[in-house]
């Protein structure tokens, strides 16, 4: 019987484990069971759990970064992402510049149903709208409620830890969007909300439009 | 031998009376048992075992989660499959629950306090035990399933392969002790001496250390557990013979595969640990109808937590080694096992 003291070992493990777990405290507070510290389970509805920074919990939106190119929605392997969106004319970037025509985002619903977290909406969005966050206390007692819009996904925003460097070598992939400096870098959702910033743009739309 | 029906002689009970004692008791006695082992063992050794708590929140230290899980059983639907053979299907988890009330008839845990003492008691126990793979079988065929049927067959031709071991390593002990009577078995071992020292008596532990270890080992296969667990292989039958069933025909499965285990680690009790007796006292002290039990109960949980231990620790064997060991190894073993002692009862 070759495999005999193999057998005995095993025995001996999961008896040695029960016994760390039931009886953790050391010296002649050893026979009072515990096993709350003993295991080393978290017991999650009494207490949370705190996640990495970057565990995979939820994807939160960027709202002002999302362009509505539709990148994310198109490449996502279960149809889950659903975006709405419309033109409006913002106004040059550079003094006597053209008369520029951006998307606004309407609607941006992720289905969680569906959902299988694959991430590969936030490797592929380019104007780094998409971000993962550690957020994982969100189920619904109704499944159609796992349909999450903007609102929700960016309130997730303020979960979504520091952007840490990335390691050495992979410096090209650190810089997804040109840097256009803080001043310039899209304001247009609040310059289409107000119609009299758009003033000077007001012909050439027309003229577009007609 | 008819210590019961004096006893009901005495207090002026009637047949019918006493029957009807008899099967209140042991309506309490077999699920109260099989919660027991689940709740101690299945729930809260196998979490330590693997550094958890195990259930928490249903009682105090969830010990109410049993009877939490059956009431939830109760509630569900109950499914059969269109093509299933709804009369055998329905029987199925009847006969294997049977099967192992049916073992519990003549488990003695006191000179009286037994259900009814055959003379037969182990050959009946080892005849009734049997009973299950019947069960088990029409399960697994009129679930009309692959995966059950499967399950099925693998579950008839383990235990049947295993009843043999296990009736073989009964044997040596039927042997020395000179009858097929359980109370009679309990008495050898009360009686017996070893080495002209009587004080604990002479459990057959001692003497069939190999019956015992053959005894246990065939038990872990006729109840299915752990390493021998290949009718309901969860990786490749997804459940086995009960894959089809639903709510409280599983419940049927579930209790009747707990309360076996405990039927078979009070067999084991009986014959190699020296029962209900209590080193020290008469063997017909009534004292021992009360106290018996708890002995009874401490040992049973002795060794139902050495099958448990096992069943946690080791996966599962593959199909051809499981008969191999059975056929080549178990068989011969307790063969020789049969030889020998009958050798040592003829020579000393």
């Amino acid at each position: 019987m070759p495999q005999l003291p193999g057998l005995l070992k095993g025995l001996g493990v999961t008896a040695r484990t029960a016994a760390r777990t039931l009886f953790p405290k050391r010296g002649l507070r050893t026979l009072i069971p515990a096993p709350q510290q003993g295991s080393v389970t978290v017991q999650y509805p009494h207490e949370k759990e705190a996640p990495p920074d970057r565990a995979r919990g939820v994807i939160a939106l960027h709202e002002e970064n999302c362009t509505a190119c539709m990148l994310c929605s198109r490449s996502c392997p279960d149809w889950c992402i659903y975006i709405e969106g419309h033109k409006v004319k913002a106004p040059p970037r550079r003094a006597g510049g053209a008369v520029r025509s951006v998307n606004v985002v309407d609607r941006f619903d992720i289905d969680y149903a569906l959902c299988m977290y694959c991430g590969i909406c936030v490797e592929v969005c380019p104007f780094d709208a998409l971000f993962w966050s550690p957020e994982y206390e969100y189920s619904e007692p109704h499944i159609a409620d796992l349909l999450h819009d903007r609102i929700r996904l960016s309130e997730w925003m303020e979960t979504v830890p520091a952007f840490e460097d990335y390691e050495p070598g992979s410096e090209q992939k650190v810089r997804k969007v040109p840097d256009f400096g803080p001043d310039d870098f899209l304001p247009e959702r609040k310059l289409a909300d107000d119609d009299a910033v758009l003033a000077p743009a007001a012909d050439a739309a027309t003229s577009a439009d007609g | 031998m008819s210590g019961a029906a004096e006893l009901a002689g005495l207090l002026g009970l009637a047949y019918w009376a006493e029957t009807s004692i008899k099967l209140g008791v042991a309506l309490i006695v077999i699920p109260t048992a099989a919660l027991l082992l689940g709740y101690l063992f299945l729930l809260k050794m196998m979490a330590f075992m693997q550094s958890r708590l195990g259930p928490q929140d249903v009682g105090p230290y969830g010990t109410l989660q049993l009877i939490a899980d059956a009431v939830k059983f109760l509630q569900k639907e109950d499914i059969h499959p269109a093509t299933a053979d709804r009369r055998v299907f329905r029987a199925a988890p009847v006969v294997v629950l049977a099967s192992s009330f049916l073992l519990f008839v003549v488990l003695p845990t006191g000179p009286d306090a037994v259900v009814e003492n055959l003379d037969t008691g182990i050959f009946y126990a080892m005849a009734v035990s049997s009973l299950s793979v019947l069960g088990v079988l029409m399960a697994g065929w009129a679930s009309a399933n692959k995966y059950a049927l499967l399950g099925g067959l693998r579950a008839a031709g383990q235990l049947i392969a295993y009843e043999l071991p296990l009736i073989l390593a009964v044997m040596g002990v039927v042997i020395q002790a000179d009858s097929l009577n359980l109370q009679e078995i309990v008495r050898a071992q009360a009686e017996g001496e070893i080495f002209g020292f009587g004080l604990i008596g002479n459990p057959f532990i001692l003497t069939q250390f190999i019956g015992f270890l053959i005894f246990m080992i065939s038990a872990q296969a006729e109840l299915t557990q752990t390493p021998f667990d290949m009718p309901v292989a969860e990786t490749e039958l997804v459940g086995g013979f009960h894959v089809e069933y639903t709510g409280f025909r599983f419940l049927l499965f579930f209790m009747a595969e707990v309360a076996t285990a405990f039927a078979f680690s009070a067999l084991a009790t009986v014959m190699f640990l020296g029962g209900w007796w209590i080193p020290g006292f008469d063997f017909d002290a009534p004292a021992l109808n009360v106290l018996g039990p708890v002995v009874m109960l401490i040992k049973i949980l002795v060794v139902a937590f050495i099958i448990f231990w096992i069943r946690f620790t080791y996966p599962r064997l593959r199909e051809d080694q499981l008969q191999k060991f059975a056929w080549k190894v178990l068989i011969p073993l307790s063969l020789a096992n049969i030889v020998v002692t009958g050798i040592f009862k003829v020579v000393v």
